[in-house]
């Protein structure tokens, strides 16, 4: 069953078509990753599933419902969350803080939107920074954060927009550890944009492979790193999977 | 309502908007390189016109001799404002800047306040009371040599950023900070050689305006509000924008203090401001950011 | 925590029997910095929460104090009737230019200047009304001022001093439960960082309109006071940018979003500033304008080199911190 489905996507900025035709299924329960080179239109995909721009024409469907065009806020109420490729924490707030605002898109409270956030940050390995600024955490605590704060929204589908850049390969494997087991456990879907292979061909089950703001090539990634057209414009070697 | 008085009015609105638009310009090339919003702008074409009445009682200097040394003192102290005031302060959120500058307009206009007094002064000088003959119309000559020495001043200031070396480096570092900086310009120099030359246009555009109008020290904020409706009407940054902005009010106050009520004529101009602001906030000639 | 709530008793207590051993003069003093600071508080529900910049406040001060002054002048209508008149026209006026400003993108530096022009169109517009005086001013009768008339707000400095203490208080018991709520937390997100706020779900719109709402209503009261304090209005200086800049100096220098930022900066600025008067005139000076330079120079300094106000390092000397 696809929770997620992106029929005919298109968008162009100026006359420059980001992206083109674009059409992919995310199912219930999946993690489903998207690569491609830099300017490939993954993040503006992203954005228009987000509902930070409507798409110029196509469909997109969440659940039976269509959502393109609809606002981000109204996005993230039908069961999305995501995160930014730039973190955006709220510096002035502590961790703590941070995760209970997006913990009282679900809890009618204070209280029961702490008691969601603590659990969360518990998951995520920072329960013991919850009183600090958000703005004194590190580059990866930050990540941590951003993830921590969309989660507390209680999404049915998180989009990971390079969530793992810059983190070293121990922080990374942790991270992919929360995932796999979020998505296990509780069934979270997740789609998310990756550059870091070692991330995605261990966390993705399918791959969607975009190039020049359309899709080249889709499949398992054991296919899709052997595909000739992805070797080409970015793997450029065979990857192990 | 006769043609003549008309037209007169409009004449008289577009030498007064030109000198108006020659205020505007120093605003938009500070905000338009510097980034910073120059709360403070009104304030200190008033101190330039405090500056050449002085100038006048003591020596007796015509205003648009004065000029000169005016417009470099001007230059002097934008350069030192930006240098050792906004400068240190730089990464800091645009509200802190703002403020600042807030805090220095109303330390100048309470200042000039404690030196010159609540009353107004002016410059008396012979050919304010003369105009030129035009078949029917008739021209002020001290608005007209006001006029013409905005056109002036913006003629020099367009050549400077387009001809010259400095010039361009300042354009660089408007259209791209770190790119300026990562091709070795001094960035912060450049910032306070272009609040300078920001300023030196306010010391112009205040001697010219000294001739028109009385000066008092309320006049700042006025002012202030009136460079950033005419910059906005115009385009923030966008050089050719703050002159026709300025011609634009200096016309349509003219005509609102004819039409309607002389005191209500900055109404309109408020009124053109809000207009601008929700329907083309990057205004007639700006691009949009 | 226990810190905490010793000092509120102790701050609570002294405003409380401060009448019993200040003079007329000092109980004028107390009762202007009271009003400089609700009114500073309620500015700050749009600035220090939601993050919007306003200078253009001494709208919602001046429509506040004519609604209400108006309608006494004219109808006889007293202040509590007059106040919700007030109350609803400063929240139209709120919600449309937060209307306008949201709904085309403006923020920022461009939202303060759209403030400003609102402010100075009206402040021109009424000297040109003259069913509220025209420049010349509108002036209330004061029937008596020894017996306590809350009805129509007429007694002696003492009521106006109890009640503008009972509205600081009041405001400031607000903003400390909407702080700690929802509105609270979904505002502070707004302010630090608006694309993120929205992707959690907050539909930033709405919930700025409700600051916006808010604040303008808060605002309108102290209007409504101003107007049966002073008895007299002059649209030339009750809208001026002057006013605007006033309120803002108690938060700015206090402490932007804080809750004792702007009553600590009234009290500093305001305390600063009469002793500055006090002393030139000792000296046999008049000088105007110097008050305001003074301003000026306090504000100059607290945004170099105190950015976030006086309140934070000062509570952190305390030991009042939260955490």
């Amino acid at each position: 069953m696809s929770l997620l489905s992106a029929h005919g996507i298109s968008k162009s900025f100026r006359g420059l078509k980001a992206v083109s035709g674009v059409s992919f299924d995310v199912p219930q329960g999946g993690i489903v990753g998207l690569i491609g080179p830099n300017g490939a239109g993954k993040t503006t995909l992203f954005n228009m599933i987000a509902g930070v721009y409507a798409p110029d024409s196509g469909e997109i469907v969440f659940d039976q419902s269509r959502i393109q065009g609809l606002r981000p806020d109204q996005v993230c109420a039908a069961g999305i969350g995501r995160t930014f490729q730039i973190v955006k924490p709220f510096a002035g707030l502590s961790v703590l803080d941070n995760v209970i605002v997006g913990g009282l898109q679900r809890e009618a409270s204070v209280p029961g939107a702490r008691r969601l956030s603590l659990q969360i940050l518990e998951k995520l390995g920072l329960a013991a920074k919850r009183d600090l600024p958000a703005a004194a955490l590190t580059l990866p605590d930050r990540k941590r954060l951003e993830v921590a704060r969309a989660l507390a929204t209680r999404p049915r589908l998180l989009l990971l927009d390079e969530v793992m850049a810059g983190l070293r390969p121990t922080e990374c494997d942790l991270l992919v550890e929360v995932f796999r087991d979020i998505n296990r456990h509780e069934g979270l879907t997740i789609l998310l944009i990756e550059h870091v292979m070692r991330a995605v061909m261990t966390l993705a089950r399918q791959i969607v492979v975009l190039h020049h703001g359309e899709v080249i090539a889709r499949g398992a990634p054991g296919q899709v790193v052997h595909d000739a057209a992805v070797l080409e414009c970015y793997l450029g070697e065979e990857t192990q999977v | 309502m006769p043609l003549d008085l008309v037209l007169n009015v409009v004449i008289s609105g577009v030498l007064t908007g030109l000198v108006y638009g020659l205020m505007a310009l120093g605003l938009s090339v500070i905000f338009g390189v510097v980034r910073v919003v120059n709360f403070a702008h009104g304030e200190m074409m008033t101190i330039a016109m405090y500056a050449a009445s002085v100038l006048f009682a003591a020596l007796g200097l015509d205003p648009f001799v004065a000029m000169l040394p005016i417009a470099a003192a001007f230059f002097v102290f934008g350069y030192a404002l930006q240098a050792g005031l906004i400068n240190p302060f730089i990464t800091r959120p645009e509200h802190s800047q703002f403020m600042l500058l807030v805090a220095v307009a109303i330390i100048i206009v309470n200042a000039m306040l404690m030196i010159f007094g609540p009353d107004a002064r002016n410059v008396q000088v012979g050919y304010q009371l003369e105009s030129f003959e035009l078949g029917r119309l008739l021209i002020d000559k001290a608005r007209l040599y006001a006029a013409a020495a905005a056109v002036v001043a913006t003629a020099a200031l367009f050549g400077f950023f387009r001809f010259t070396l400095l010039g361009k480096a300042i354009r660089a570092c408007s259209d791209n900070y770190l790119g300026a900086k990562v091709v070795g310009l001094d960035v912060k120099r450049l910032y306070a050689l272009t609040f300078g030359l920001g300023a030196a246009c306010v010391a112009v555009a205040g001697c010219a305006m000294v001739l028109l109008v009385e000066v008092t020290p309320s006049l700042g904020p006025a002012y202030t509000l009136l460079a950033f409706v005419i910059v906005i009407v115009g385009g923030l940054g966008s050089m050719g924008g703050a002159l026709l902005g300025g011609v634009l009010i200096g016309v349509s106050e003219a005509l609102a203090g004819l039409f309607i009520a002389p005191s209500a004529k900055s109404m309109f101009s408020f009124g053109l401001l809000i207009l601008v602001l929700l329907l083309r906030p990057q205004g007639l000639l700006g691009r949009r950011s | 925590m226990k810190r905490r709530v010793a000092a509120l008793a102790v701050l609570a207590i002294l405003l409380l029997v401060l009448p019993g051993f200040a003079g007329p003069y000092a109980l004028s003093v107390a009762t202007l910095i009271l009003y400089f600071a609700y009114t500073g508080q309620a500015w700050n529900v749009m600035m220090g929460f939601a993050g919007q910049l306003s200078l253009g406040h001494s709208l919602y001060v001046g429509v506040g104090a004519y609604a209400a002054g108006a309608l006494f002048f004219h109808y006889g209508i007293g202040p509590w009737a007059g106040l919700w008149v007030a109350i609803a026209l400063c929240v139209l006026l709120g919600v449309a230019i937060g209307f306008l400003a949201f709904r085309f993108g403006i923020s920022g530096v461009y939202f303060a200047l759209l403030t400003i022009a609102f402010a100075e169109f009206t402040r021109i517009g009424f000297d040109h009304f003259d069913w509220i005086g025209g420049p010349g001013g509108m002036f209330l009768r004061v029937a008596q001022r020894d017996a306590w008339d809350l009805a129509n707000f007429r007694g002696p400095p003492l009521m106006y001093y109890y009640t503008m203490l009972a509205l600081t208080a009041g405001a400031f018991a607000l903003c400390f439960f909407l702080l700690k709520s929802r509105p609270g937390y979904y505002w502070q997100a707004i302010r630090e960082n608006e694309e993120a706020a929205q992707a959690l779900g907050i539909n930033t719109f709405r919930w700025k309109m409700l600051a916006v709402a808010i604040s303008a209503a808060m605002t309108a009261v102290s209007g409504v006071f101003f107007a049966f304090y002073y008895n007299n209005l002059f649209p030339e200086q009750i809208f001026h940018i002057s006013r605007s800049i006033e309120i803002i100096l108690g938060p700015v220098i206090g402490g932007v979003g804080t809750l004792f930022g702007p009553i600590l900066g009234a009290a500093l600025l305001t305390l600063l500033s009469d002793g500055i008067t006090e002393a030139v005139a000792a000296l046999g000076w008049e000088i105007p304008g110097i008050k305001q330079v003074f301003y000026g120079l306090v504000l100059l300094l607290v945004v170099m080199f105190l950015p976030h106000g006086i309140w934070p390092p000062l509570a952190g000397r305390l030991g009042l911190r939260k955490r």
